[in-house]
This record gives C-alpha cells, structure tokens and sequence, in this order.
C-alpha cells in the first residue's frame, strides 16, 4: 500500500470537509509544507496567508472563532506549540474558542532540517493548557477522522502531524473513531505496548517480533493524547500487568507522561518507556534517527523485556 | 453631535471615572491610571456609536469592542455596567474570588466582553480575525480595539498593523491611548516606541491625531474611520493618565495602584464636583 504522511492527509481532509461555510483556514507561509495549500486550492475566499507571524496568526484565528468560525491555524508544530505558546494559551484556551492548531513537521521525523526544527516538547506543553484536546494520529486515515473529530468538537485542539510518509494502519472501510478512546489494534496478555503517532505501526512490527519469541503483546493506537483514555489504560494494566509506551516525543510530559499519570493514581504498574531520552534532535535521515534515538521496533521489544522482568 | 448629547456624553464619562475609583478601591489593586485615560474614548464608542444589544450581549451583528490594553478592566467593566449589560453594583466586586469581574477582561465571566485580553499585543491581532470574519461574511458589524502606547513595544502589535493593512480592514478603527507612561516610567525612558503615528503611516493605516480626552474630537475621529475606505485606521489619541482626578494625572505611580480611603474620597468629591459643573447628580 502506498505511504501516506499525516500532514498529506490532514490537507485532503481540509479540503474534503472545507464545504462547511465557517470553516476557515491560516497558515504562516508554510501552506506547501503543512498542505493546507490543498484547502486553499478548493475554497481560496477562506484562505488566509498571515505570513510568519505564528504569535499574530494565533489570535487572529481567536478572533476569528468569536465571530463563529470553525478555524484551522497551521505551521510547524515547533511554531505553533512553542513560538506561539502564550497567545494559544491566553487568546484560545483561556477563552476556549473554536481553534484547530493542524501542527505539522512534529518529532525528529521531520529529518535533515535538525533540532531547531524538530519539537519534541509539544504535547508536553500542550497537555498542561487547560481546556485543549491533543491528537497525534498514526496514519492517513486516522487523520481523516480526526480532523473531522476536530470539526464535531467546539473548542480548542492541537492536532500533531508528521511530515514523513508512513505506513496505512486501519482501513478506511471498516474505521470506527472516537475521540479520547484508545483503538486496541491487536490483543495480547503478556504485556501492553501504548503506541501514538508513528510509534503505532513500529509498535505492531514490534509485536511480531515478540510473537516470535512467544511473548503475546497487546497493541494500542492511542490517537488521543488528552483527555487520555483511562479506561483503555487501566484495563491493560490488570490484564497484562506491564506496559511499554512509545512515542516520537520527549519522554517528559507527552503520551509517557500521560499514561505514568493514569497508572500511579490508579493501578500502578510497571513501565518502560521508548522516547526522546529528554535531548535535543539533530540533523540526518529520519531512518538513521529513529536508530539514533531509540525510536525503533528493536528497541520496543527490549523495553517489553525488561518491563517483563519486573511485572509482578 | 448636537450640545446637549455632548453634556450627555460628558456626564457618562464621569460616571464611569467615579466607578473606576470604587472598583479598584474595592478591589485593592487594579490599574486606575489607564482606565482613567481611555474612559472618554470607551463612552463615545459605547454612548454614541457601537451598535451593542444588552438584551442579546452575542449578537452576530453587533459591533465588537476588544480592550488589548486589557489592564484597563475596570473601565471596560464601568461602562458596561453603566450601559446596562449589568448592574453597576457588580463594580465592587471587582477582582473577588466570588466575582465573575476577573482582574483582567474575560469574555466567557463577563456580558458584554467580546475578547479575553491581559497579555499584551494579542488583543489587537484577535481584533484584526474579527474584523477579516466580518469582511468574509459581508457583514456591516465595526471593529473597534484600544492599545497602549506601551504596549507597543511588544512586536506583536506590528504584526497585528501588518495584516490589518494587508487586508484592508476598514471595518476595524484602532485607538493608541497615548498617555506616554507606563509602569516603570516615561515609554520614551523605557523603550522608546516613538514615533508612533508615523510608524502607524508607514504600516499603511489611515492616521488620525486627536486630544483623546476630548469626547468631539474622539466622535469625529469615529465618523471619518467610519468612511474611510481600504484600509484601517489607527486613532492616536493623545491622552493623560489618571485623567479626571488631579492627584493621579500624568503620574506614572498610579498605573498600578489602588487608592486609600482617603484618595478614594477625594478623588469621588473631585468627580462629583465635575459631576455638578455639568448639571448632573
């Protein structure tokens, strides 16, 4: 099947339920790079170029949402979570106005363009705004369904993007998507690997491997990142009694940080976890990265052994 | 404007000073300096030409105010109140944990509030995403905003100038209250911004210079905005701080003070005797 990145799909996404009326979207000259060029290409009259000026772009899609608009604000997540921190916190949370943030080129994915591109710090500070919802999807047709999830719900959202091609999880045909529930994408009663964003289907791979050395792991694509699904959670943790977690992010405060919160409050349980080691990217091929830092099907099944080693 | 709506406007502009002071006398902080700078343009938007509904406070069509200088929240809540979106009892409440009048304007606590600001340079950028919404709907609504001349060293307000241009917002009227203070002193002894209507020019905004303590020439500036075509304009309204309250005037140790008790009293007998010079109560 053909590799799609998420950032290609969000645009498609745009365009494809752009017919609404209040729909509105801004970009930071980036429309190329984040793909919202795909909406402008389909409704021009509610595109608006803001120019670099991530800070500015925020709270104009603030105003925007007062006057009823559904607004989808786009740029590089390092822009939109970091450059733009305060106003999303002050001019969108605060007031919780109907702003889409579509952060594109999330993660060390992001590849050659090297640290200063590559946040590995968003979610973390996205997570602790008050009235926002954070989705990382996995593949091109759970962003589909999360963009239109983000249309359905009034209030503010950071959707995190990837701007590598990766490969197809679900199926389009049979997808049930609900926002703030954990898909479980395969079973298993030996341990528990939670999975966002491109970790998903490094995760299943993963999983095979285990299989072949007849550890029975459970796989769960956890699209949303906050409100976090507790549930789906817990009832891993009694089932299988240990959990890895695995994500293109900062072991600090993202789906990690999410999760250990959910356990030690109530069910704790072992875990490992896969993620940036709280360090800067740098430049090179995702590929070579993804080796560099950890973020590998081999390393997931070495934390699934280790936190087997310590499961009750 | 005829006499005796200007007597009127001028009587209103009292009421609400003499809020500002019991508010944040209440309150015990709050920031009277800039709110008695900005309460002659606030009453000539809110008396003579918003087009608000009390009944309806989120009226599509209504005519949007934000108050970027946000700081200033107790003149937006005086004349709100005195407007009648709600009861000026309300006032000195200000800043209570019991309150829904926050310390700086929030627009999902407060009737009237059309943006949550505080945080310096993005009220006047939520400004411009109302106006441009206004421009794709075709409606006829107005943008109105208010910034501080401080507030313009934050380089957001150039961002905001920027688009608001690039767009042709002539539906969005901005004012600088231009009272030349700000916390640490004189803006020219901080961080000189100046000068600010020829930057205002060079960003392509429609320039108006006014005395903006004076409720005729903040009218006019309105009416010419009003038919100004293609592009926004920017109201420098030359301002003092403390304005109406002799002990408070151009002193920049009162943007962040709440009176005593006894500057209280005197500064409500100095408005109330501005009150009577104008034939009111």
């Amino acid at each position: 099947m053909a590799k799609v990145a998420t950032r290609e799909a969000y645009g498609k996404a745009l365009a494809e339920f752009g017919a609404d009326p209040n729909i509105v979207v801004l970009d930071a000259d980036l429309s190329k790079s984040t793909k919202t060029e795909t909406f402008l290409k389909a409704y021009p009259d509610r595109f608006f170029n803001i120019g670099i000026a991530e800070a500015n772009m925020m709270a104009i899609a603030a105003g925007m949402a007062t006057c009823g608009k559904t607004v989808f604000a786009s740029t590089f997540a390092i822009f939109a979570a970091l450059r733009a921190c305060e106003q999303v916190r002050n001019s969108i949370c605060y007031p919780k106005l109907n702003v889409k943030i579509g952060a594109t080129h999330a993660g060390i994915s992001v590849g050659e363009d090297g640290a200063s591109h590559q946040t590995v710090e968003d979610m973390a500070i996205m997570r602790s705004l008050p009235n926002m919802t954070i989705m990382c999807p996995c593949d091109g047709v759970e962003t589909r369904a999360a963009v239109k999830a983000a249309i359905d719900l009034k209030g503010p959202v950071y959707l995190r993007l990837g701007r590598l091609a990766l490969p197809e999880v679900h199926q389009a045909d049979n997808f049930n998507f609900e926002l703030g529930k954990g898909i479980q994408i395969k079973d298993g009663s030996d341990v528990t690997i939670i999975a966002t964003g491109l970790m998903v289907y490094k995760s299943l791979e993963a999983a095979e491997m285990l299989k072949a050395q007849g550890i029975d792991a459970r796989v769960i694509d956890m699209h949303t990142i906050k409100p976090i699904d507790q549930d789906i959670i817990i009832k891993a943790a009694k089932e299988t009694g240990a959990i890895v977690t695995a994500e293109e992010h900062s072991i600090v405060g993202g789906l990690t940080g999410a999760v250990s919160e959910v356990l030690v409050q109530n069910y704790p349980t072992p875990l490992k976890a896969v993620a940036i080691n709280d360090t800067f990217g740098k430049s090179g091929k995702p590929d070579e990265l993804f080796v560099e830092y950890g973020l590998t099907p081999e390393n997931i099944v070495k934390q699934a052994q280790e936190v087997m080693k310590i499961k009750k | 404007m005829d006499k005796q709506q200007l007597l009127e406007l001028k009587k209103t502009a009292v009421k609400i000073r003499r809020h500002i002071i019991d508010a944040v006398y209440h309150a015990g902080s709050g920031h009277p300096g800039g709110s008695l700078s900005c309460t002659d343009i606030l009453t000539a938007l809110y008396f003579k030409h918003m087009n608000v509904n009390i009944k309806n406070p989120q009226d599509a069509n209504r005519d949007r105010f934000v108050l970027s200088k946000g700081h200033c929240a107790p003149a937006l809540y005086s004349t709100l109140a005195v407007k009648g979106f709600f009861p000026t009892e309300e006032l000195v409440n200000l800043r209570k944990i019991d309150s829904f009048l926050q310390g700086h304007p929030s627009l999902k606590d407060v009737p009237g509030v059309d943006m949550s600001t505080g945080s310096l340079g993005q009220g006047i950028s939520a400004s411009v995403g109302m106006a441009l919404a206004g421009k794709l709907d075709k409606k006829d609504y107005r943008v109105y905003t208010i910034i501080g001349d401080g507030e313009c060293q934050e380089g957001q307000v150039w961002e905001a100038l920027m688009a608001g241009a690039h767009y042709k917002l002539d539906n969005l009227t901005a004012f600088l209250d231009h009272n030349g203070l700000q916390i640490d002193g004189k803006i020219t002894d901080v961080m000189s911004p100046e000068s600010l209507p020829e930057k205002f020019k060079a960003f392509n905004w429609n320039v108006i210079e006014i005395d903006g303590n004076d409720l005729e020439a903040i009218d006019k500036a309105i009416e010419t905005a009003k038919a100004t075509k293609g592009k926004p304009t920017m109201v420098v309204a030359n301002t003092i701080k403390g304005k109406g309250v002799s002990f408070m005037e151009d002193q920049y140790g009162w943007h962040g003070k709440a009176p005593s008790k006894e500057e209280r009293d005197n500064a409500i007998a100095e408005l109330d005797q501005a009150m009577e010079l104008l034939g009111g109560e």
